[in-house]
């Protein structure tokens, strides 16, 4: 094992590094009022700078810091997903005008924090260090939540989530020192080898209950999704769409390097494969039912979002290479589906304060070009061929019949894939086949109008580099070293 | 050229659609015909392209050694094929897409509302359908088969009667439901079979049956058959899914309804045939009582539901429901113990596939002509119409006087639905039933009474309509334009001509279905 003291570890530690530079700068700029209008501009080009440097630093399998972090190509195909998720909504919210304009400074730092919370918990090797970077996201995701200050859904959204996520991420740390209690020791790696050991797996078990309590909050994993809808409705919608994407990123990445590393290769009494599917048949079928009732679309979508982690759970319930690479792939493509499905809807709540289904009646006669986009979000999160999301379904789908287990789970997805396009296609139905004349057509602002063109056309273009994702993402997996 | 064919088949109408989505930038808003006529001009290349095929179709080869078909790799890390071929099964069903789509395109020629979206859906649509009858490899037929669903719930929704939302959304509900059972069963036999990986179907017919692996205690052959059987008997459809087809059917514009009776439904046998049956030989043995009891019940449940309706495009609708029973009666009775039975059964079931598809079209076809100008198509008034006088009252009658030409070709219609012979739909439906007859005595004679009931609803359709004493109402009802003449006429002639001359069809079917019967016999 290669371990690196601290002043060595920082070469490598130069895109997070870079991270907290930019913040500070964000913060300094935005209390010069000269400097100001500069802001925005200070935090495009630092994102930029920063995937610039993660192409120039490579990864490497070292353990940094004595064991705390590994920057490691696994984390790094996460930070670039997350980048490039923080970069599109900064891009977007320059016009947005449901975050105040004094606070706009403050909006982009505290993006920008989160999004080294997320960097770390994408390469954390330790429990404490799984802790404080779950932290780092959660305490400035409920700021950002409440941005709005005057807005009183947006602050009653941000209580809900300090509520929420502090009680979680409370039984989590419990069940971290569970973990502790049991193998003296905070580092996975160690952890990992003093279970196969362990004669007390009721202490295990529960211990990984909890933890999965914090896990399953940041992924909004049923049981654990009951801010979801609220927080998403409240939070201004910029919010929403980076909440709806970056975070699950993040949990996904490190659920998998958590089980994988503690789990993977003994034969410990803990069936958590089982646990999962349960959690991810829920997730998926509780998600999608409780989305077809929801007039308000940030609500819909909430739910559309919680049915998806259902979805990429059902994969992670199967142990194996192939499994972690498809949650990766499906990762990848619903960053795109999930951002453009979003940003329609800040257009149509900019353009014409549209909050409800009923409020998109019509607009595709309006605004024909971004209404085709949204139909092609709506049928690749949907799952239909010849979308994105249909191949990413397979690719999960098929995991259960490379490990041969959980049939009924399929079977349970597929019929989710059914009920979900009952309300994908309400939107779509309202878009199109109602009529509102007194609907004008109104323009948006061209930062939002390329970026729902660009995120939702990976919809279609992905055939483009499928196979290619795909071949990367599985020879990226097979060199992780953690199967 | 050879190798070209089949790919251009598929994508000129893609081709089509763009070339208007690129025109409708360059044009201002007034010139709106320039749609429908890139429509015609991509469907009728389409029609020539398929009559080059046709010509030059070898009956005796099979897909591997047809010069038309093209094999490559289009996605090798998950070893799928862009694989398409012809051969008999799909010959047919070919000419019938390419001929369908490029009359409908005339039946919409009138289209109001949204020309651009309509013709470019419907182009769409038109590749979907002929790329699910070209696909040999699994997960594009799959796709293929999914790609029809978006312009298809587009087109009765935007375009459809008072109840088209509804429609639409149970359209595509029903259906997705049984293709993401199809998508279960296609992952299933690319993970079982047994020499390596693959979705190519031609492969899978070698593979397929060695598969030993079961499932909650059931064979997975019989678990791959299920599912594969719930999504191809919703398109049929098979008996009890098929409460989507009438309200999709009446809802749906009259082009887009000609498309449903007289393309997709036939999808779902096809998929059976071409899937199903040489797929898992063993499953179809055991399943064909089952299939040729739902056969039978789609024959006469639809003829009775159809007995019941007072409207005209309905009672048409459920007639589709109970000639698609024939079908599956036919396929049922590749069980006969007597080859000869066999080889009816079949051949009656992929004749009657294009029979039904030309004479439902031209039912429709009718229908759509009558109702443009009456606006209403009743036959009798339903008891609670919104004008009481008129309540339960014909709503037309003697028809047969004013529009003649009209009446003539309805009565020919009419006739080649109930299957009168000397027209196309008695000869098809005959030999389902010699087949059925020779493999399930019992239920093709309780079958048969389906012939009946088809004689009582269109005979009395056509009584209420056009005979009797003429309903005043309608004396400015004009007969049928020219256009409605050459779309018709092409249509007229095939029901003719396989009536009296069925040998052009049954030489290009029979071969493969002989194939099919050598792969199924072995199993009884």
């Amino acid at each position: 094992m290669n371990l690196f003291t601290n002043l060595e570890s920082l070469s490598l530690y130069l895109p997070e590094l870079m991270a907290v530079f930019l913040i500070l700068a964000i913060f300094l700029s935005e209390s010069l009022p000269n400097y100001r209008h500069l802001t925005f501009n200070i935090s495009i080009i630092g994102l930029l700078l920063i995937a610039f440097t993660m192409f120039v630093v490579p990864s490497s399998n070292k353990l940094l810091f004595q064991g705390m972090i590994v920057n490691d190509s696994f984390s790094y195909y996460f930070k670039y997903l997350i980048i490039l998720s923080t970069f599109s909504v900064i891009l977007v919210s320059k016009k947005d005008n449901s975050v105040i304009n004094e606070v706009k400074g403050e909006y982009y730092g505290m993006l920008v924090i989160i999004m080294l919370g997320m960097f770390t918990m994408v390469s954390a090797k330790n429990l404490l260090m799984i802790y404080l970077s779950i932290e780092l996201v959660s305490i400035p995701s409920y700021i950002i939540a409440g941005i709005s200050k005057n807005d009183k859904e947006s602050n009653e959204a941000s209580l809900k989530y300090v509520i929420y996520g502090s009680f979680a991420s409370g039984i989590m740390l419990f069940g971290l020192s569970f973990l502790y209690g049991l193998t003296g020791s905070t580092d996975i790696n160690f952890i990992a080898n003093s279970l196969i050991t362990n004669d007390n797996p009721l202490t295990l078990y529960i211990s990984i209950l909890f933890i999965l309590v914090g896990f399953g909050y940041k992924i909004s994993m049923v049981p654990f999704h009951y801010w979801t809808p609220d927080v998403y409705q409240g939070a201004p919608i910029t919010v929403t769409a980076f909440l709806s994407v970056a975070p699950k990123i993040a949990g996904f990445a490190i659920m998998i390097r958590f089980f994988y590393t503690l789990f993977a290769g003994s034969s410990l009494d803990v069936n958590w494969p089982e646990l999962i599917a349960i959690f991810s048949a829920l997730t998926m079928t509780i998600g999608n039912i409780l989305a077809l009732k929801q007039v308000n679309i940030k609500r819909l979508l909430a739910y559309s979002s919680i049915s998806h982690v259902g979805y990429m759970l059902l994969a992670f319930s199967i142990v194996g290479p192939q499994s972690i690479s498809s949650i990766m792939f499906y990762l990848f493509f619903y960053l795109f589906m999930n951002l453009s499905a979003f940003y329609m809807a800040m257009y149509m709540s900019k353009a014409y304060n549209a909050n409800n289904i009923d409020d998109w009646n019509g607009i595709a006669s309006k605004a024909p070009i971004l209404s085709f986009f949204m139909v092609l979000s709506l049928a690749s999160l949907a799952g239909l061929p010849p979308t994105s999301g249909f191949v990413a379904k397979v690719y999960i789908l098929r995991n259960i019949f490379i490990g041969e287990q959980f049939m009924w789970l399929a079977v349970v997805a597929i019929i989710n894939t059914v009920i979900s396009l009952y309300y994908y296609f309400s939107i779509v139905k309202a878009m199109y086949f109602m009529e509102n004349p007194d609907l004008e057509a109104k323009k948006s602002d061209k930062f939002l109008f390329w970026s729902i063109i660009i995120f939702s056309s990976q919809n279609i273009l992905f055939y483009f580099y499928w196979s290619q994702l795909w071949d990367y993402l599985d020879s990226l997996v097979s060199n992780m070293g953690i199967i | 050229m050879d190798s070209w064919i089949l790919s251009l088949l598929i994508f000129i109408p893609v081709i089509g659609s763009v070339a208007m989505l690129m025109a409708s930038n360059s044009i201002g808003k007034e010139n709106k015909n320039i749609y429908k006529i890139i429509a015609l001009i991509a469907t009728g290349l389409q029609l020539i392209l398929a009559a080059i095929l046709y010509i030059n179709f070898d009956p005796s080869l099979g897909i591997e050694e047809s010069p038309f078909t093209v094999q490559v790799d289009w996605i090798s890390s998950f070893n799928i094929q862009y694989f398409i071929g012809v051969d008999g099964l799909s010959m047919p069903m070919v000419l019938l897409t390419a001929l369908l789509s490029f009359l409908c395109i005339g039946i919409s020629w009138n289209i109001k509302k949204a020309p651009l979206g309509y013709f470019a859906l419907f182009l769409l649509l038109d590749a979907g359908m002929m790329g699910v009858f070209l696909s040999m490899d699994f997960f594009l037929f799959y796709v293929f088969w999914e790609v029809m669903l978006l312009p298809m719930y587009f087109l009765i929704g935007m375009w459809g009667g008072p109840q088209r939302h509804y429609a639409a959304i149970k359209f595509f509900l029903y259906t997705l439901f049984g293709s993401v059972f199809m998508l279960l069963g296609m992952l299933a036999l690319y993970y079982y079979a047994p020499d390596g990986n693959t979705f190519n179907l031609i492969e899978l017919i070698k593979q397929a049956p060695r598969i030993e692996a079961s499932l909650w205690g059931y064979d997975m052959k019989f678990l791959i058959w299920i599912s594969l059987f719930i999504g191809f008997a919703i398109k049929v459809p098979v008996f009890p899914f098929h409460t989507w087809l009438p309200l999709a059917h009446v809802e749906a514009p009259t082009a887009i309804s000609v498309i449903l009776a007289g393309v997709l439904l036939k999808m779902g046998t096809y998929g059976m045939l071409r899937i199903s049956y040489p797929l898992l030989p063993g499953e179809v043995v055991n399943f064909s009582f089952i299939l040729a009891l739902l056969g039978v019940i789609n024959i006469l449940w639809g003829a009775i539901n159809a007995i019941a309706q007072t409207d005209m495009k309905k009672m048409v609708a459920y007639s589709s429901v109970s000639h698609m029973g024939y079908v599956l009666l036919g396929m049922a009775a590749v069980v006969s113990t007597e080859s000869a039975g066999a080889e009816a059964g079949l051949n009656g079931a992929v004749m009657q596939m294009f029979n039904h598809g030309t004479i439902t079209a031209m039912l429709f076809m009718l229908v759509g002509v009558l109702y443009d100008q009456a606006h209403h198509r009743w036959i009798v008034y339903p008891d609670d119409y919104e004008k009481p006088e008129l309540a339960g009252k014909l709503a037309f009658g003697g028809l047969a006087s004013k529009v003649p030409v009209f009446n003539g070709f309805i009565v020919l219609a009419f006739f080649a639905g109930l299957g009168l012979p000397a027209l196309s739909g008695f000869i098809s439906e005959a030999l389902c039933f010699i087949g059925g007859f020779s493999a399930f005595r019992v239920l093709t004679i309780i079958g048969t009474l389906g012939i009946l009931l088809n004689a009582i609803y269109f005979l009395r359709a056509y009584q209420r309509v056009f005979l009797g004493p003429f309903n005043e109402d309608y004396k400015d009802l004009k007969d049928m334009s020219n256009r409605d003449l050459a779309i018709i006429l092409p249509l007229a002639f095939l029901t003719l001509l396989f009536g009296v001359y069925p040998q052009p069809l049954m030489n290009i079917i029979s071969n493969s279905l002989n194939k099919i019967i050598i792969i199924v016999q072995p199993y009884i």
